[in-house]
């Protein structure tokens, strides 16, 4: 006779899709190479034929309507819109601010980007531009793109653009070091630019073309968030391979797993590539079906890119009018 | 005052990259039909654009065998449909370049559409039939399969302008392989007519390329060229082919000798490599 | 970092309504058996609905082909193997393949929302899967038709000449492709039963079978129930059979057939295992076994209906499952963002029904989501059982639909032992990065079909089949047109 379940019958309720996340929430300490190495080494591998396939179902979401509308102004105040070039000057960044602010001039509920990237150089000025509203000033540091310079160098690079004003910090990891399995320079890289930062944001750019495999991918996020970062990103958008689908997939899956673990949440950020709205709101999906609500705000997600916000507006005016739109009717920075 | 129609008339062009150009040494020749009335004025290619189609060649054959083959089985079998559709005019050239009838054009090229065909349906059996898994002593998992030789050079058949010529590149192709193939020197038109349709048929730039010209003049280039990993001979006699495989040797080239294609496939097995992989097994 | 950090919910940013339009596709009123390149009206005039299980409502009316209708048909086949299509080279014979194949894909938007509509599917996967693999499957076989000689039967393998095909409701369209597709490039002719409940994709295949001029009487396309296909099974113009379904079907034909000389081939039902080392790739194996137990809503012979994890990750591995099962969309099958569509009938909602309260009522422990189910139409919600134990009846009997049970175990061979301990042997699923154990499980497993940290993948090259009480005979591949050929 088979027994019958004393058990109450145990529902999967609305609760049990969440993200448990501990009361305490702290970083663990790591005392060593061996101890991080260790950690690091534990985590699971990565399959890429079944990642790419997972992100693949994915983007075959289709956002419509009201969906559609809420997930554009979403992304549009996700953007970090980026001018990082030789040629920049404070002409370029003024129009970049004006733009950041203001994306639509047809349209002011649009709501603003979550922030301007600029070279550090340019950082008081766009301060300046920008004065008290709620768009961000983020500047890029430590010897960016590359990152092959002395540590002095980069600290360097780092208190310059906290002097003058930075909001939030997009600083990249030695790959090279990475790569050798130099795991505790990183780290300690890391560990000492956060010191620095203190309170402002700090974003760590992993470089994922560079790391090559999604194993390297998963080992980086987890060692950047360990070390302090409140975000962890995908790329300079310097090198030939930037953000992808399934690196966001991997990067997004790491920030559930570390927030279930410490109950402290890293954001992300895709840039690199990223041009049209139909990719960014794919982006969107991936957040929603794998990290979820937490990070649906700027707060937890961004985009770094240029081209981009005005394929999110012409895409917003076509679900408005009703008809393909032309690119001109947008600023073009 | 002639109130007749003149026909634009057609510039015969190489095919490199995907791209048809006029040779870089800006020659042409003058090909007749097999009446002796002139056909056209034909690019004469030179060493450098054998040089810039190899290159060309070597571009295209990693993406083109990373493609799954059943999508290269569905690009040749686009040629087909493309072939398909401009039969009657495959058909003109060869009957004007082999002095053919015209049934017994469209026969032959009729044929030559089937063998199309023949090579689609091949791409995705090639690792069934030329690969398995081998039973060794031990604790193993062995498997062989076909991988493509990587850039093929041809010398297509002089005589046999389409029906031959199709033979000789859709097999390398279908193996997995990139083509760059010396046309018949004096019936090359039809040759390049396939050529223009592969531009409608999602060949990728460079998986075939097709040089007209002198075959006594680019033989010995494409055949030397170490950055060439197989030859087919069928378009040369004898004793040029010995001279050929001799150059050919000098970077251990794969060589298929003159009247050995005709064997049970023959041109699908002269391009293709064994790779044979060992795998542990155990808890 | 964040201190107002809150729980957060996965799936929070909902969906709108993002429907296929059901317009691309007509049917008629009224569909006649499709005999001799034309259809015709069945001798009795019977006829039966079949309905969009997602809504209840009726689709169309399809012939209910009797003994006489089955004997027309067989004849007509005879016919056109005789006077027709033995006649044809190889090479005549793929390009009529690769005709169909062809159009294929140009209706297969059409076939697709019928598909969907016919079987209640979500359009997502009669769309990425169904209909791509079916035109795939005729032109893998149209490019055998010329080569059989290269096949590895002998230098002139010749047909068996009539073929009876009796296929399932699950791929309703893909199982047509199966069957037709290796029989015609080897050279016979046939005569296919549809299921019961899903007839029309291969009614549209028979549109297109006329728009590729197929010389009639080569395919006839016969609707109707059991009594048709038993119709089928004993005529004796019929030289083999090839049937997939249920064991209980299979075995009553095998036992039919037994004292002809009648080819037999048996594609049946599984009760697959799908293996997780600790080592597995912790994301996707999630998704392998959602997708193992949830694709095509777990209608599926082969699916991954049993999780057997090792025992020292289970409660991770339960955790994430539990959590990923309550985001699976289920609902409209028309909607592009459905995961999992509706059953297929009452019966089989039924039985899945009757099986899952037997779960409970041997003490495993039930997860349902919470997904609200439609009105109207047949829904059973994603379900995932724990502490199953082997002797359970929902490990050991095929369910057939969106319920997985979960097991533990050891070390490698009680892996094995378990995976094995079944009287089917039809696919089996193997998660971890280390492939020397992967691989010396794959060894050992009695499976015909054994997938490495993936599940639920075909291919027309790829051949697909059980053991034991799974059936015999292999489906795709240079094996699949074994079944076909007079080679034995």
């Amino acid at each position: 006779m088979s027994r019958v379940s004393t058990a109450p019958l145990r529902l999967v309720t609305r609760d049990d899709r969440a993200v448990q996340l501990p009361s305490n929430s702290s970083l663990p300490s790591i005392e060593s190479e061996a101890q991080l190495r260790g950690l690091l080494g534990a985590l699971s591998g990565v399959d890429a034929v079944g990642a790419e396939a997972r992100a693949a179902k994915l983007a075959t979401r289709s956002l419509k309507k009201s969906t559609k509308l809420a997930a554009l102004d979403l992304a549009i105040s996700m953007v970090d819109l980026t001018t990082l070039e030789g040629a920049d000057t404070p002409g370029r960044v003024t129009s970049l601010c004006a733009k950041a602010l203001h994306p639509d001039a047809n349209a002011p509920e649009v709501p603003s980007v979550a922030a301007v990237c600029v070279y550090p150089d340019l950082v008081a000025h766009a301060r300046t531009v920008l004065g008290a509203s709620t768009v961000k000033v983020a500047a890029v540091a430590t010897a960016f793109p590359s990152g092959r310079a002395s540590m002095a160098v980069k600290v360097l690079d780092v208190k310059e653009a906290l002097d003058a004003g930075a909001d939030e910090i997009d600083m990249v990891i030695d790959r090279g070091a990475f790569l050798a399995g130099r795991y505790g320079q990183v780290f300690d890289e890391v560990v000492a630019i956060k010191e620095l930062c203190g309170a402002t944001h700090l974003k760590v750019i992993l470089e994922v073309g560079e790391l090559k495999t999604y194993d390297n991918v998963r080992r980086a996020s987890w060692l950047a968030m360990l070390a302090g970062a409140d975000f962890i990103k995908t790329s300079t958008g310097k090198v030939g391979v930037s953000a992808t689908l399934p690196t966001a997939l991997v990067m997004l899956e790491s920030v559930r797993d570390f927030a279930e673990a410490t109950g402290l949440r890293v954001g992300v950020k895709v840039a690199g590539g990223i041009r049209s709205a139909k990719d960014a709101l794919r982006y969107l999906v991936v957040v929603n079906e794998t990290a979820g609500s937490s990070w649906l705000t700027p707060d937890g997600f961004r985009f770094g890119a240029s081209s981009l916000l005005n394929d999110l507006l012409m895409q917003r005016l076509k679900q408005h009018r009703g008809a393909y739109v032309r690119p001109d009717e947008f600023s073009g920075d | 005052m002639s109130t007749e129609r003149l026909e634009v008339r057609k510039t015969f062009k190489l095919l490199i990259n995907g791209a048809f150009p006029r040779s870089e040494s800006g020659r042409t020749y003058e090909v007749t039909a097999a009446s002796g009335t002139f056909l056209a004025n034909v690019a004469q290619a030179s060493r450098k654009d054998v040089r810039d189609a190899v290159v060309a060649a070597r571009a295209a054959q990693a993406s083109w065998w990373s493609q799954s083959a059943y999508h290269r089985g569905q690009v040749i079998y686009r040629l087909a449909e493309m072939a398909e559709s401009r039969r009657d005019e495959l058909a003109e050239h060869v009957a004007l370049s082999e002095g053919l009838r015209a049934r017994a054009s469209q026969l032959s090229v009729a044929r030559a559409i089937d063998r199309v065909v023949w090579y689609a349906g091949w791409s995705d059996k090639i690792a069934q039939v030329f690969g398995g898994a081998n039973p060794v002593a031990g604790p193993y998992f062995n498997f062989s399969l076909p991988v493509p030789s990587g850039v093929v050079g041809v010398i297509a058949d002089q005589d046999s302008s389409l029906e031959a010529f199709v033979d000789a590149v859709c097999a390398p192709i279908a193996a997995g392989n990139a083509v760059v193939v010396l046309a018949s020197e004096q019936r090359p038109t039809p040759a390049v007519l396939l050529g223009e349709m592969t531009a409608t048929s999602d060949v990728p730039s460079g998986v075939l390329n097709i040089l007209t010209g002198r075959t006594g003049e680019l033989a010995p280039t494409l055949c030397a060229h170490e950055d060439v990993d197989g030859v087919d001979l069928s378009g040369v006699n004898e004793a040029f082919a010995d001279e050929l495989a001799l150059l050919a040797a000098g970077s251990i080239k794969r060589v298929l000798r003159p009247g050995r294609g005709d064997a049970s496939l023959a041109r699908l097995r002269a391009f293709l490599e064994t790779s044979t992989v060992w795998h542990t097994i155990g808890q | 970092m964040s201190d107002d950090l809150t729980q957060s919910r996965l799936g929070a940013m909902t969906y709108d309504p993002a429907p296929e339009s059901a317009a691309i596709v007509t049917f008629r009123d009224a569909y006649g058996l499709f005999i001799d390149g034309r259809f015709t009206d069945p001798s009795s005039h019977d006829s039966f609905a079949t309905i969009n299980p997602a809504t209840e409502t009726v689709l169309a009316r399809v012939a209910l082909a009797s003994a006489s209708d089955v004997d027309v048909a067989v004849k007509a086949a005879r016919r056109a193997y005789e006077t027709t299509w033995s006649k044809l080279s190889g090479a005549q014979r793929a390009k009529y393949l690769y005709r169909i194949a062809r159009l294929i894909q140009e209706r297969s938007r059409e076939l697709a929302v019928a598909e969907t509509l016919d079987n209640g599917k979500p359009i997502r996967e009669s769309r990425d899967v169904d209909v791509p693999l079916a035109a795939a499957h005729f032109f893998y076989y149209a490019g055998w038709a010329d080569k059989l000689e290269f096949a590895g039967y002998g230098a002139k393998p010749t047909a068996l000449g009539v073929a009876g095909q009796i296929i399932p409701w699950n791929f309703p369209l893909l199982m047509a492709a199966w069957k037709l597709a290796p029989a015609l490039a080897a050279g016979n002719t046939c005569v296919l039963k549809p299921a019961e409940t899903t007839p029309l994709t291969a009614l549209l295949l028979a549109e297109i079978l006329q728009q590729a001029d197929l010389p009639p009487g080569v395919v006839n396309i016969i609707t109707g129930d059991g009594t048709t296909g038993s119709a089928l099974v004993d005529h004796p113009g019929v030289d083999k059979i090839a049937f997939t379904g249920s064991t209980e079907v299979g075995r009553l034909i095998q036992e039919r057939v037994a004292a002809s000389h009648k080819g037999l081939t048996l594609e049946l039902g599984g009760k697959g295992a799908n293996i997780v080392f600790e080592d597995a790739p912790v994301d996707e194996m999630i998704e392998g076994i959602i997708d193992g137990i949830f694709f095509n809503q777990g209608h599926v012979c082969c699916a991954g209906s049993r999780l057997l994890v090792q025992e020292s990750i289970a409660d991770d591995v339960l955790r994430r499952l539990v959590r990923r099962v309550d985001q699976l969309r289920v609902g409209d099958p028309l909607d592009k963002n459905t995961d999992v569509g509706a059953i297929n009938s009452a019966a089989q909602l039924a039985r899945i029904n009757e099986l899952a309260a037997y779960g409970e009522h041997e003490g495993a422990t039930r997860y349902t989501s919470t997904c609200v189910l439609p009105d109207k139409g047949y829904w059973f919600a994603p379900t995932v059982f724990a502490d199953v134990a082997q002797s359970h009846r929902i490990a050991r009997e095929e369910i057939f639909g969106p319920v997985l049970s979960v097991l533990t175990f050891r070390t490698p061979d009680e892996a094995v032992a378990k995976a094995n301990n079944t009287k089917y042997g039809l696919a089996c699923g193997v998660w971890s990065e280390k492939g020397s154990r992967t691989l010396w499980v794959a060894q050992r497993l009695r499976a015909g079909v054994i997938w490495a940290n993936t599940y639920n993948r075909f291919d027309p090259t790829s051949p697909f089949g059980g053991v034991r009480e799974s059936g015999f005979g292999r489906e795709g591949g240079r094996h699949g047109l074994e079944a076909y050929l007079d080679v034995h």
